[in-house]
C-alpha cells in the first residue's frame, strides 16, 4: 500500500510543477495592470512605475517566475495587495472555512443521496425511484445562488428559524480556540456547546445548498452502479443461497456499488470546494472562494496563484485519499499498487 | 417409485413481460426428482431450462413470474409460500451452483467469508464456529491448503477453484437438493472432469438429489440417472438416462444426439438427415495432394515471454527487498509447426496453455519474443504487430473469434462488418460493386440477402458467426484463424457452422488454424493436430493418430476426461 502511494505521489510531481508554470504565466497575461490598480485612479504615469519596480514587475517574466518559485519554496505565496497580508496567512485563514463548508455539505448530501440511490435501485420504478429522478433534476437544474437566497428568504426572513446569513458564527459569539480550523469540532473540543449550536445554524443552509446540488450526480451514480451490481450474477449467488434481503443488499451489493460512487464523491467535493463562490458570496461566508474571485477583480497576482496552487494540490491529495479508499474497498486494487 | 417425489413439478408456466408483450419462457411442464436422484435438464439455448431452475428456487428476476402451476418440494408449495419461508430454504434445503464460477462470487469479499454468511444465515454455526466450519466446508470440496484459501478473494483463485468454493457454498448446509446450472461450461474438460466427480461424490454420499442443468447430452448421460429433454420452453422427452441415448423418442433429442459430435462421427452425420447434404470429400485429401509443395506457413522455435510480477510479502516490497527477479514467463515456449496449403492445423489444449497466445502470434495481433513465422517464404514474424495491418500480409491472414458477439461492432450492420476489411485493404470501390461483393459472400456463408441490413442484436448467434466468416474470407485469404469459432454456439448451430466451415475451405482451397478445447471437435475438422501444454507442444501428429491412438500421457488424460454420451 505505502508503494502504492509513493508511487502514486510521484506521478503527481509533473502536474504540480505544470500547475505552478500555469498559474505563473496564466496570472501575468490577464488584462489589467496591477500596478496602476494599486496606486490608484489619480496616480501619475511615475508613480505607477515606481510601485511597478518595487512589486517586481517591470522585471523579466523569466527573472519573475524564479524570484517566485523561490519565494514558494519557503512556503512564501507572496502579498496580497487588496487585504495586504502574506497570502498563505490568508488562505490559512480562509480555507477551512470553505472545507467545513463543503465537508458538511458533501455529508449532508451524502445522508440523503446515498438511500435515496440504494432504495431507487432496489426497488426500481417504484414512487421513490420517481421521487429520487425528480429530487436530483431539480437539485441540479436550480442555481446555488437561487436555492441559497430562497432558503435565507424562508428560513431566515418568514420563518425565523435560522441566523442572519452573515458568516460563520454569530457576532455574540466569540470563535473557539483554533485546533483544525473547522470551528464545529473546534467548539467541541473547548466543550462549548452554545458555540457550537451557533456555528452549526449557521452553517446549515449554506450546507443545505451545497447538498442539494451535489445531490443529483450522487444519487443518480449510486442508482446506476446499484442497479448494475443487483443484476450481478454473485448477487443471484447470494440470493439463491437463502441470505436476508439486508445482507444482499448490504454487504454483497452496496459495497461493490461503492467503487464508481467514491470516484463521483471525489469530484464532487474538489468541484464543490472551489467553485462555491456564490454560496459563500449569498451567505458572506468567509471562504476560499470569494477570497480568489475578489483578489481576480483587482487584478492581485498572488492570491490568485496561491488560491489555484492550493486547490490543484488539493484535487491531488483527495485523488489520492481516493485511490487508497479503493484499495481499502477492493482487493484487486491492492494488487496492481 | 414408492415414495412421493422430493421435487415435483406440475403443469409450470413461467412468463416474462417484455416489452412486445408477454412471452412465455416455461410452457406447461412436468418434471420430477426422487429423493437421491440424478435428474439432467438437457437442452439449447432458449429452451428454459435455467428459468425452469429460477422458478423452483424462486430468484426470477422482476418481470417474471410463475403464471400457472406448482412446485412442491417434500410437501411445500414453493409458489405459495411466503417470502421468509422461502429464504430459509435457499442454501439449506435447496442450493444452485452457477455457470461462470467466477463471477458467482462477490470479487470483494473473501471466499471463506462468504461461506461463513451462509452458515450463519441458516444458523449452521455461530459467530465463533463459523471459520472452522467454513474451512471444513472447503475442506470437503477437495480445496488444498483450505486454511489459506479461507482468506483469498475469488479473483486469486483458478476457474475450477472457484467452482469448488461456490460448491462448498452450496454444499454446507447439507442441503437436500442442488440444482447445478450449467457448473462445468468454461472450464476445461479435466478440471470439468474433476469438477462433476467431486459434485457426484458429494451429493451421493449425502442422498442429495440433484439436477444437472447443461446443453451437453454427453455431461448428462456419464453422469445422470434421468434426462429431461427441453425445447423452446416445453418438456419434450423424459426418459431414463441409457434407454433415451438407446432409443430417443422425439424427434428433437434425435437431432440433439446427431449433432452432438463423438468419436466416429464425421461432419456430416452431425446434421440433421432432412438437411441436403452437400457431400465433402475425405478431409485428408486436399492435404495430401499438396504435400509435396513447400509449406504454407512454418513456425519456427516460437518464443512469447511475459516479465514476472514482483513477488514477496508487502514489507519486502516496500523496502525493495522482494524475491529476486524470476527468469520471465514463457507463455510460448519455443514451439515449431507447419500448415500446408489447404489443410486444417488443430491447435489444442487448456486454458493458459499459450494455444491463444500462438494463434495472435501467427496472426500477428502480438510480437513474439523470438523465433520465425514464414509465411509463403517471408518471415511476417519480422514485421511488427504494430505495422502488419498496413502490410500486404494482412489480407492474406484473417481470424474468425471466439465470442461472435463480441467481436462485431454492435453499431455495424451486418453488411457494414462483412465490407469493412474490403474498406481497408480491398480493390473494390464503389457502393454497388461492395454490395454485389457482400451478397455474394453472404450468399457463400449461407447467410440470406434480407438479414445483411440487421445489426448484430437483431442476429442469432449462428447468423452471427455466420458474417464473423464472412469477414474472414472477404479479402480471399490463404490462411484463417479460427479461434473457439463454435464454443459459444449451440450444438445444432455449431453442426452447421462447421460444415460450413470445411465445405468453405473445399471450394476457396484455404488453409486453417483451428484453436479449440474441444477434442470431439478437432477431430472432425482437423487433419493434423497438435496438442499444447504449459506453452510447449507435447504431441503432434495427423488427427487420427494423435486422438485415436494418443502416445502422450496429457493427450490422453484430455481423451479420457470428455464424457461421452453412451453409443
Amino acid at each position: 500500500m505505502l508503494r502504492m502511494i509513493a508511487a502514486r505521489l510521484k506521478t503527481t510531481i509533473p502536474s504540480v510543477i505544470g500547475v505552478i508554470i500555469v498559474t505563473f504565466l496564466l496570472t501575468r497575461v490577464l488584462p489589467g495592470d496591477t500596478a496602476a490598480y494599486f496606486a490608484g485612479p489619480a496616480a501619475s504615469n511615475e508613480a505607477i512605475a515606481q510601485i511597478r519596480s518595487e512589486l517586481g514587475l517591470d522585471q523579466p517574466l523569466p527573472v519573475q517566475f524564479v524570484s517566485y518559485v523561490m519565494a514558494l519554496v519557503k512556503g512564501d505565496l507572496g502579498t496580497s495587495l487588496t487585504t495586504g497580508q502574506p497570502v498563505t496567512a490568508d488562505l490559512a485563514q480562509r480555507l477551512p472555512a470553505s472545507g467545513e463548508l463543503t465537508l458538511f455539505g458533501l455529508l449532508l448530501s451524502m445522508a440523503i443521496a446515498l438511500p435515496l440511490g440504494v432504495l431507487a435501485a432496489v426497488k426500481q420504478g417504484s414512487w421513490i425511484d420517481h421521487l429520487c429522478r425528480i429530487v436530483a433534476t431539480a437539485g441540479v437544474s436550480l442555481p446555488v445562488f437561487f436555492t441559497g437566497l430562497l432558503l435565507v428568504y424562508v428560513f431566515y426572513f418568514i420563518l425565523g428559524w435560522a441566523p442572519a446569513p452573515l458568516g460563520r458564527i454569530d457576532v455574540f459569539f466569540s470563535e473557539p480556540p483554533r485546533v483544525t480550523g473547522f470551528v464545529l469540532i473546534d467548539s467541541l473540543i473547548a466543550r462549548d456547546l452554545d458555540t457550537f449550536r451557533a456555528a452549526f445554524t449557521q452553517i446549515l443552509l449554506p450546507a443545505l445548498t451545497l447538498a442539494i446540488f451535489s445531490l443529483a450526480p450522487i444519487t443518480r451514480m449510486t442508482r446506476a452502479s446499484m442497479l448494475a451490481v443487483l443484476g450481478a450474477d454473485f448477487v443471484r449467488t447470494a440470493r439463491a443461497s437463502g441470505l436476508s434481503g439486508g445482507k444482499v443488499i448490504g454487504t454483497y451489493a452496496f459495497r461493490n456499488a461503492m467503487l464508481p460512487v467514491v470516484t463521483t464523491l471525489g469530484m464532487v467535493f474538489s468541484f464543490l470546494l472551489g467553485a462555491n463562490v456564490l454560496v459563500e458570496k449569498v451567505f458572506a461566508w468567509p471562504g476560499v472562494g470569494s477570497y480568489a474571485v475578489e483578489a481576480l477583480l483587482a487584478s492581485d497576482y498572488a492570491p490568485i496563484q496561491g488560491f489555484v496552487l492550493t486547490m490543484a494540490i488539493l484535487y491531488v491529495a483527495l485523488n489520492l485519499m481516493i485511490d487508497i479508499l479503493y484499495g481499502v474497498i477492493d482487493p484487486r486494487v491492492r494488487l496492481e499498487g | 417409485m414408492s415414495s412421493p417425489p422430493l421435487l415435483d413439478i406440475r403443469n409450470l408456466t413461467v412468463e416474462f413481460a417484455t416489452r412486445r408483450g408477454t412471452v412465455q419462457a416455461v410452457k406447461a411442464i412436468d418434471v420430477s426428482v426422487g429423493k437421491g436422484q440424478t435428474v439432467a435438464i438437457v437442452g439449447e439455448s432458449g429452451s428454459g431450462k435455467s428459468v425452469t431452475s429460477y422458478a423452483v428456487v424462486r430468484i426470477l428476476d422482476r418481470a417474471g413470474k410463475v403464471a400457472e402451476g406448482s412446485i412442491s418440494f417434500s410437501g411445500v408449495d414453493l409458489v405459495a409460500a411466503s417470502e421468509a419461508q422461502m429464504r430459509d430454504l435457499r442454501g439449506r434445503e435447496i442450493s444452485m451452483i452457477f455457470q461462470n464460477p467466477r463471477a458467482a462470487l462477490n470479487p470483494i469479499r473473501k471466499v471463506g467469508k462468504q461461506i461463513e454468511d451462509v452458515l450463519l444465515q441458516h444458523v449452521q454455526a455461530t459467530r465463533a464456529t463459523a471459520r472452522e466450519k467454513a474451512i471444513e466446508a472447503l475442506e470437503k470440496v477437495k480445496i488444498a491448503r483450505p486454511q489459506e484459501r479461507y482468506d483469498a478473494y475469488p479473483f486469486e483463485l483458478s476457474g475450477g477453484m472457484c467452482q469448488r468454493v461456490v460448491i462448498a457454498l452450496a454444499l454446507a448446509c447439507q442441503p437436500q437438493l442442488l440444482i447445478a446450472d450449467e457448473p462445468t461450461t468454461g472450464l476445461d474438460v479435466t478440471t470439468q472432469k474433476a469438477v462433476m466427480d467431486l459434485i457426484v461424490e458429494l451429493t451421493r454420499e449425502r442422498g442429495m438429489s440433484t439436477i444437472l442443468i447443461t446443453h451437453d447430452l454427453g455431461l448428462a448421460a456419464a453422469y445422470c440417472d434421468k434426462v429431461v429433454v427441453m425445447e423452446k420452453g416445453r418438456v419434450v422427452e423424459t426418459a431414463d438416462a441409457k434407454e433415451i441415448f438407446r432409443n430417443p423418442q422425439h424427434p428433437y433429442t434425435r437431432k440433439l444426439m446427431k449433432a452432438t459430435p463423438r468419436v466416429g462421427s464425421s461432419l456430416t452425420d452431425l446434421l440433421p438427415d432432412d438437411q441436403p447434404k452437400r457431400s465433402a470429400p475425405a478431409k485428408t485429401a486436399a492435404a495430401l495432394a499438396t504435400a509435396s509443395e513447400p509449406p504454407l506457413l512454418i513456425v519456427e522455435n516460437l518464443v512469447k515471454e511475459y516479465p514476472r510480477p514482483v513477488t514477496g510479502s508487502f514489507l519486502a516490497k516496500l523496502i525493495g527487498k522482494g524475491e529476486p527477479e524470476k527468469p520471465a514467463f514463457r507463455a510460448v515456449d519455443g514451439i515449431g509447426f507447419t500448415v500446408r496449403r489447404g489443410e486444417t492445423l488443430g491447435l489444442v489444449g487448456e486454458s493458459g496453455c499459450g494455444k491463444s497466445t500462438t494463434s495472435m502470434m501467427v496472426n500477428r495481433l502480438l510480437d513474439p519474443t523470438s523465433g520465425r513465422i514464414v509465411f509463403d517464404g517471408q518471415d511476417i514474424g519480422a514485421i511488427p504487430a504494430r505495422q502488419f495491418a498496413t502490410s500486404a500480409f494482412r489480407r492474406r491472414i484473417q481470424m474468425v473469434f471466439q465470442d461472435p458477439t463480441d467481436s462485431l461492432n454492435p453499431r455495424f450492420t451486418a453488411e457494414r462488418a462483412i465490407v469493412d476489411p474490403i474498406l481497408r485493404m480491398g480493390k473494390i470501390r464503389g457502393r454497388d460493386a461492395l454490395r454485389a461483393r457482400c451478397e455474394e459472400l453472404a450468399q457463400l456463408v449461407g447467410l440470406p440477402i434480407e438479414l445483411i441490413d440487421r445489426f448484430p442484436h437483431q442476429l442469432s448467434g449462428g447468423q452471427k458467426a455466420r458474417v464473423g466468416i464472412a469477414r474472414a474470407i472477404a479479402l480471399d485469404p490463404d490462411l484463417v484463424i479460427l479461434d473457439e469459432p463454435t464454443a459459444a454456439l449451440d450444438v445444432s448451430v455449431q453442426a452447421v457452422v462447421l460444415n460450413l466451415l470445411e465445405e468453405l475451405k473445399q471450394r476457396l482451397g484455404m488453409s486453417y488454424i483451428f484453436v479449440s478445447h474441444d477434442l470431439n471437435v478437432v477431430r472432425l475438422l482437423c487433419d493434423r493436430v497438435i496438442v499444447m501444454k504449459t506453452g510447449q507442444i507435447v504431441e503432434q501428429g495427423t488427427a487420427e493418430e494423435v486422438l485415436g491412438a494418443p502416445r502422450a500421457e496429457y493427450t490422453k488424460e484430455l481423451l479420457n476426461a470428455i464424457p461421452h454420451p453412451p453409443l
